[in-house]
């Protein structure tokens, strides 16, 4: 038995909708996971009641938008709400499709590049757009920091517009590489549980308890880092469209 | 799906066979240029759904149902409140209406006490003129009498001397040298 660790990620086209050039767009199982994603999300924040006294559900809807508003409150200020639907959509689509992506023999949207690039650049175009929008020219300030020696401000500000223009990279890679290392190490911690067992039989069955505990262990941390990867991404939005809105800071 | 792109390698791909990846064969899913394009429309697609529903139906809905909520619990609290001060001013009232009350009955007390001082007093007053007055009648008649009495003992003390003088003497006195002894025998 081969076990290969990379082959969960694999995009398998379920039906074409059409072509591009020579591109040819399908609908593939990544696509169907993002389905299931908005499906859950809107089921989840419609379908869960609207009661003085919340159920269950409707806890978990409410608890979504308070965590999200009060993210925002507290990283853009009260201007950050115009913004409020981007960011909850952004933190939903990638708690909910990170969450079912850790159940066993389902894809994980955000373990590719692609999407989480595409993520980061619509971030990244909206507080560019925005914030020249708004602003003007003084949105550029963001790149001359107060109270630097003259001396040393061209150096600055040069590190200032690299960072500026290496956001989407290092927002994109965060999500997309711990998504990636996240599911290649359960595999393959999993994957040891039965090489073990089939390979040297009653032994490997008692050989594989250590990696069992650790792929258990792992799975715990891996839900933390759903959860944890989808705030980080969202928090950095907000951080990234304070500066659109108030780029005096 | 039988297109794909560098055609030539792309025939011989084996088992898995990707719809525009084929030809990359075993290589690494997140790095397969071919499936870009359809990820990047479906994620378009899908966010863009997402988006809408998020914030045309699911946020409203949600932020309706929390304000709706704090609206409520603001509105009770304001309505204790309100009633606490009813409660409280009724309390008030009561305790004013109370004291005024026993003010009155104070008033009222204090009233029929000095009219029934009064009252009494009036009646003493009276009932002594009353006692006095014929107290008064009574030393009248006493003096009266005790003048008629006292004429009567003049009358009878001359009666007496005359006869008295008679029988010593035998001699009818003067009745008025007998008055004139009386007289002066009594003052004396």
């Amino acid at each position: 038995m081969k076990i290969d660790p990379i082959h969960q990620f694999n995009i398998e086209p379920l039906f074409t909708i059409g072509h591009i050039g020579h591109q040819t767009i399908a609908f593939t199982n990544s696509s169907l996971y993002m389905l299931v994603a908005v499906v859950i999300i809107s089921l989840l924040m419609l379908a869960s009641g609207a009661q003085l006294v919340p159920g269950r559900l409707q806890s978990v809807a409410e608890i979504s938008y308070e965590f999200v508003a009060s993210t925002i409150r507290s990283t853009a200020g009260a201007e950050g709400m115009k913004f409020f639907p981007l960011i909850f959509s952004l933190f939903m689509f990638i708690c909910v499709s990170n969450l079912v992506g850790i159940i066993p023999y389902t894809f994980t949207v955000s373990s590719h590049l692609i999407v989480t690039v595409g993520l980061a650049l619509l971030v990244f175009f909206t507080v560019l757009i925005y914030g020249v929008a708004k602003n003007g020219l003084k949105f550029f300030s963001i790149f001359v920091p107060h109270g630097v020696p003259g001396y040393i401000l061209p150096l600055v500000m040069f590190i200032e517009i690299l960072s500026f223009f290496l956001r989407p990279v290092s927002h994109s890679i965060r999500l997309f590489a711990n998504m990636l290392a996240g599911h290649i190490a359960l595999k393959v911690f999993a994957g040891f549980v039965a090489m073990l067992g089939f390979s040297l039989g009653a032994i490997g069955w008692v050989g594989g308890v250590l990696p069992l505990a650790l792929t258990i262990a792992l799975y715990a941390l891996e839900i933390l880092v759903a959860f944890l990867q989808a705030y980080v991404f969202a928090i950095l939005t907000c951080i990234y469209l304070n500066d659109a809105i108030h780029p005096g800071h | 799906m039988a297109e794909s792109h560098g055609g030539a390698k792309a025939p011989a791909t084996d088992a898995h066979t990707e719809a525009d990846g084929g030809h990359h064969g075993g290589g690494f899913p997140p790095f397969e240029s071919s499936t870009f394009a359809s990820q990047l429309v479906s994620l378009a697609i899908f966010f863009v759904v997402l988006y809408v529903i998020v914030s045309k139906l699911a946020l409203p809905k949600v932020g309706g149902t929390i304000e709706a909520r704090q609206n409520k619990i603001e509105g009770d609290l304001t309505e204790a409140q309100a009633l606490k001060d009813q409660s409280e001013a009724a309390l008030k009232a009561y305790e004013s209406e109370l004291a005024a009350a026993r003010a009155r009955a104070q008033a009222i007390g204090n009233e029929s006490r000095d009219k029934a001082n009064a009252q009494a007093e009036a009646e003493r007053k009276a009932l002594e003129e009353q006692l006095a007055a014929k107290l008064a009648e009574a030393e009248k008649t006493i003096a009266s009498t005790r003048a008629t009495a006292m004429s009567n003992v003049r009358s009878i003390a001359a009666d007496a001397a005359g006869t008295i003088v008679q029988q010593l003497t035998g001699v009818v006195p003067d009745a008025a040298s007998v008055n004139a002894a009386v007289d002066a025998s009594l003052k004396g």
